[in-house]
């Protein structure tokens, strides 16, 4: 869920045999060429996990992955966010922002139309903008509380009239849960959209048929004349179904595996840089975190590098404390990296009084697969600094409801967001509901809510750069490493680009690909 | 005898009911309610309260106890809390995947079980009695998941035989499902052969110790017609006791076999309900589990009683 893609992923393979001779070079251009041009036809097989008996496409409860990638295949968004993290039209051909970035007005993309032969009006998108906000169950409830009014001004113009200025809206609109259906839909178990594809059957979290649709509005895209999901939840019947070439592409590669898994010539591992990222929690209300020495001590005393290669094998960046990720255009690169230094740790004890302390890290494989033993490297390497960790591991059922916000130290997760202002809101922001380190920052909330509402970009970096030196230097998140998303896909896959946002290309790998004959 | 049925029977309605409290209590006590599993790490304090009154959450167990049981007593399972649909539409699809798994394994496994276990039986002590143990327990040794994973990597991986999904849909043919569960199958024919095995080797071995094998062997019958015509069937009843101990294991142990195989059944199902919270899912699926149980035990108490002659003639005053 954030930042610019890093361009595509050779494999290490596929760059060492590159090096090989330089007939080869001489022989990309042509190759590249035959592969640009996208092929009709085919049946795509994929393997997702994270799907369900009980999933349907209930917008409002689209939360796992299965849904959201055959959401996608159905539905389009407002908003598409590309490669490079950028938003893009989709069914807002384009739009304009008032002075303060109050008042939006877009456009809404004519000569659409849905799978039951309807005709995309400002109807449809304001109905499907309604479904989460006010009196909803919707888990985009937050998000659309930003939305004071959702106005249709045309059949093809909406105008959306925010509480409070946000330059960011594309941004926030292209949230998964913002796609279309038509005005008064509600037969959640059998979808209609205006997406690429078209169900055929669908049994939720077991399998499901998509065709091709005939009419689809997005040039280059719906190359395939089917897709098939198979729901497969265990990451090792994943992993041995992409082996055994019964699917051609899976989600949410194991990284303990993925190295042997490159080995294979068949396939290729897409690496996508994300805002994903791992975080110990420090409750900046509950002692001894109250505090600020120890949370700075707790942060000096971890061994990032240690961390990433052990609990990741390599496959992300270092974190330095706040979650805006390298990526992002907004990232602050003067920022010095922090480092392991157990005697600064010390140092920082002694500022808050203290010769040693004690701490219990609630932890579970909940917060990220890995998560206890990336407890233990921690524990290890926090005692040369005096910090004596103790670690309890708590059931991965109920985590988030028993342990996460409520413990004094415990570990977690973010997947990223498309801007840095949605990252910062939703953490950070004293006001949010999942400020998961209780921090609350008068200086930081004020800041926050003047950059959103900045249309000069150049003031907004200043703003952005200074707030993440505040989390870093203040704030109850000790955030060693981002995680990078991996996807595991047949090389008869043509197409295939790492994407900011989440496994499968955004969850839009159907769309986009096509298959080699 | 028939009054020895109706008891059983009886018994086996009033285990029922206490396992509906136990799997009611059980689920009550599970931390986390349905609608933050919903949410997720989405959820807002708003969200969730709006979501558990729509969901009806806020009800006392003991009431809501009292509705699911009076439900399930006349056969409505209640309804998914996370979509809303009835649970029994989406459930018995997938008990029938389970019983057709099952059913695959057992026709393999029971007739190879008990025919080389009479085998065993009758060459004792050969070569085929020593290999046919020394593999059976090799088998039943190794846990599921990584007989199981072993086939994948064999069978499927290295040689591309059979395919390592058990992908399975309603309207498929017969050929193609059976290729797709072959795997699965054999993982369980595996882990159950070598109790029924032994089980049936070490019965017939203790009735051919009776006097009237002797006798028989005496009388100058063959091997075979004594093991088959007399030692066999006064061994049945214990049999088919351990046959009916493995068909219920087969049924309610298959979790991981569906999991590694990713076949659509009753157990991954009720993987899948227990991570939603989805409780009437969870109940639903642990009472039909526990049915299967019960079920399978009364069928073979009952045909342990109906086998044996003791019990189907009971002598009137005689202790």
């Amino acid at each position: 869920m954030t930042t610019r893609g890093t361009g595509l992923q050779i494999g290490r393979r596929g760059l060492l045999a590159g090096a090989a001779g330089l007939s080869a070079l001489s022989l990309l251009p042509g190759q590249l060429r035959a592969e640009d041009a996208p092929k009709r036809g085919g049946l795509l097989r994929m393997g997702i996990g994270g799907g369900s008996t009980t999933d349907d496409f209930d917008l409002r409860k689209l939360n796992d992955w299965v849904p959201v990638n055959q959401a996608y295949m159905v539905m389009n968004g407002l908003v598409e966010i590309d490669a490079d993290n950028i938003a893009r039209p989709e069914l807002f051909e384009s739009w304009e922002a008032g002075a303060g970035a109050l008042e939006w007005v877009f456009k809404v993309r004519q000569g659409v139309t849905f799978h039951n032969g309807k005709t995309l009006t400002a109807d449809d998108v304001v109905y499907s903008l309604n479904l989460h906000r006010g009196d909803s169950s919707s888990a985009a409830r937050s998000v659309a509380a930003a939305f004071a009014d959702v106005q249709k001004l045309s059949e093809h113009e909406v105008k959306i009239t925010l509480a409070s200025g946000n330059a960011d809206l594309p941004y926030v609109l292209s949230d998964y849960h913002f796609l279309v259906v038509p005005a008064g839909f509600d037969d959640w178990a059998n979808p209609i959209g205006t997406g690429p594809f078209i169900p055929e059957s669908i049994e939720p979290g077991v399998r499901a048929r998509f065709t091709r649709n005939p009419n689809y509005w997005k040039p280059g895209c719906a190359n395939v004349d089917a897709v098939e999901v198979i729901v497969i939840n265990d990451i090792a019947a994943r992993t041995n179904a992409l082996m055994s070439g019964q699917v051609q592409a899976i989600n949410s590669l194991d990284f303990k595996t993925v190295d042997l898994l490159a080995r294979n010539k068949t396939l290729q591992i897409v690496r996508s840089k994300g805002g994903q990222h791992y975080t110990f929690l420090m409750d900046c209300t509950q002692a001894p975190f109250t505090d600020v020495n120890l949370r700075q001590a707790v942060k000096y005393a971890v061994n990032r590098e240690q961390l990433l290669q052990t609990a990741l094998l390599g496959y992300g960046t270092l974190g330095n404390d706040h979650p805006i990720p390298v990526t992002d255009r907004f990232f602050n690169t003067e920022l010095a990296q922090r480092a392991y230094d157990p005697e600064k740790a010390k140092f920082f004890l002694k500022q808050a009084g203290m010769d040693g302390l004690k701490l219990t890290l609630q932890s579970s494989d909940a917060a990220f697969p890995g998560a206890v033993d990336a407890a233990a490297i921690y524990r290890t390497a926090a005692a040369p600094a005096g910090i004596e960790v103790s670690i309890q591991r708590e059931p991965a059922d109920g985590y988030w409801d028993n342990v996460w916000m409520k413990a004094p130290f415990c570990m977690s997760y973010w997947g990223g967001r498309p801007t840095a202002d949605q990252m910062l809101t939703i953490a950070y922001s004293s006001a949010s509901a999942q400020n998961d380190t209780h921090w609350a920052n008068a200086d930081f909330d004020r800041l926050l809510g003047e950059a959103r509402a900045l249309l000069d970009d150049e003031k907004r970096r200043e703003i952005y750069w200074e707030l993440q030196r505040m989390i870093h230097d203040e704030g109850g998140a000790m955030i060693p490493m981002f995680g990078d998303y991996l996807d595991g896909v047949s090389k008869k896959v043509k197409g295939v680009t790492p994407h900011p946002m989440f496994n499968l290309m955004g969850a839009r790998l159907a769309e986009k690909v096509w298959l080699d004959s | 005898m028939g009054k020895l049925i109706v008891q059983r029977l009886g018994l086996g309605v009033v285990t029922l009911a206490l396992v509906s409290v136990l799997v009611f209590a059980g689920t009550e006590l599970l931390p986390g309610d349905v609608a933050a599993a919903i949410l997720g790490q989405n959820a807002t304090p708003e969200s969730l309260a709006a979501l558990r009154e729509q969901l009806g959450l806020n009800a006392g167990p003991v009431a809501r106890y009292l509705g699911w049981a009076a439900g399930i007593v006349q056969g409505d399972l209640g309804v998914s809390l996370a979509n809303r649909q009835p649970v029994g539409e989406l459930l018995w699809p997938r008990f029938w995947n389970t019983m057709a798994l099952a059913g695959y394994a057992a026709v393999i496994a029971v007739p190879l079980a008990v025919g080389l276990g009479i085998a065993s039986a009758a060459f004792r002590g050969s070569l085929f009695d020593r290999v046919a143990t020394l593999v059976a327990l090799a088998t039943v040794s190794l846990p599921e998941y990584f007989l199981g994973l072993l086939l994948i990597l064999f069978v499927s991986v290295q040689y591309g035989l059979l395919p390592s999904l058990a992908d399975t849909w309603s309207g498929m043919g017969l050929a193609a499902w059976l290729k797709a569960t072959t795997l699965p199958m054999l993982v369980l024919v595996l882990v159950t052969v070598a109790q029924i095995m032994r089980m049936t080797r070490t019965t017939v071995l203790a009735v051919m110790d009776q006097p009237y094998i002797e006798t028989a062997y005496l009388k100058g019958m063959r091997n075979g017609r004594v093991v088959l015509r007399h030692a066999a069937p006064n061994a049945l009843a214990p049999i088919v006791n351990v046959v009916a101990f493995n068909l219920t294991y087969l049924i309610a142990g298959v979790v991981l076999v569906e999991s590694i195989f990713n076949y659509n059944g009753l157990g991954r199902f009720m993987v899948d309900a227990v991570s939603k919270r989805d409780l009437p899912m969870v109940q639903a699926a642990a009472m039909v589990f526990a049915a299967v149980y019960v079920v399978l035990n009364l069928v073979a108490d009952v045909a342990a009683i109906a086998l044996n002659p003791r019990l189907r003639h009971p002598r009137a005053k005689e202790v």
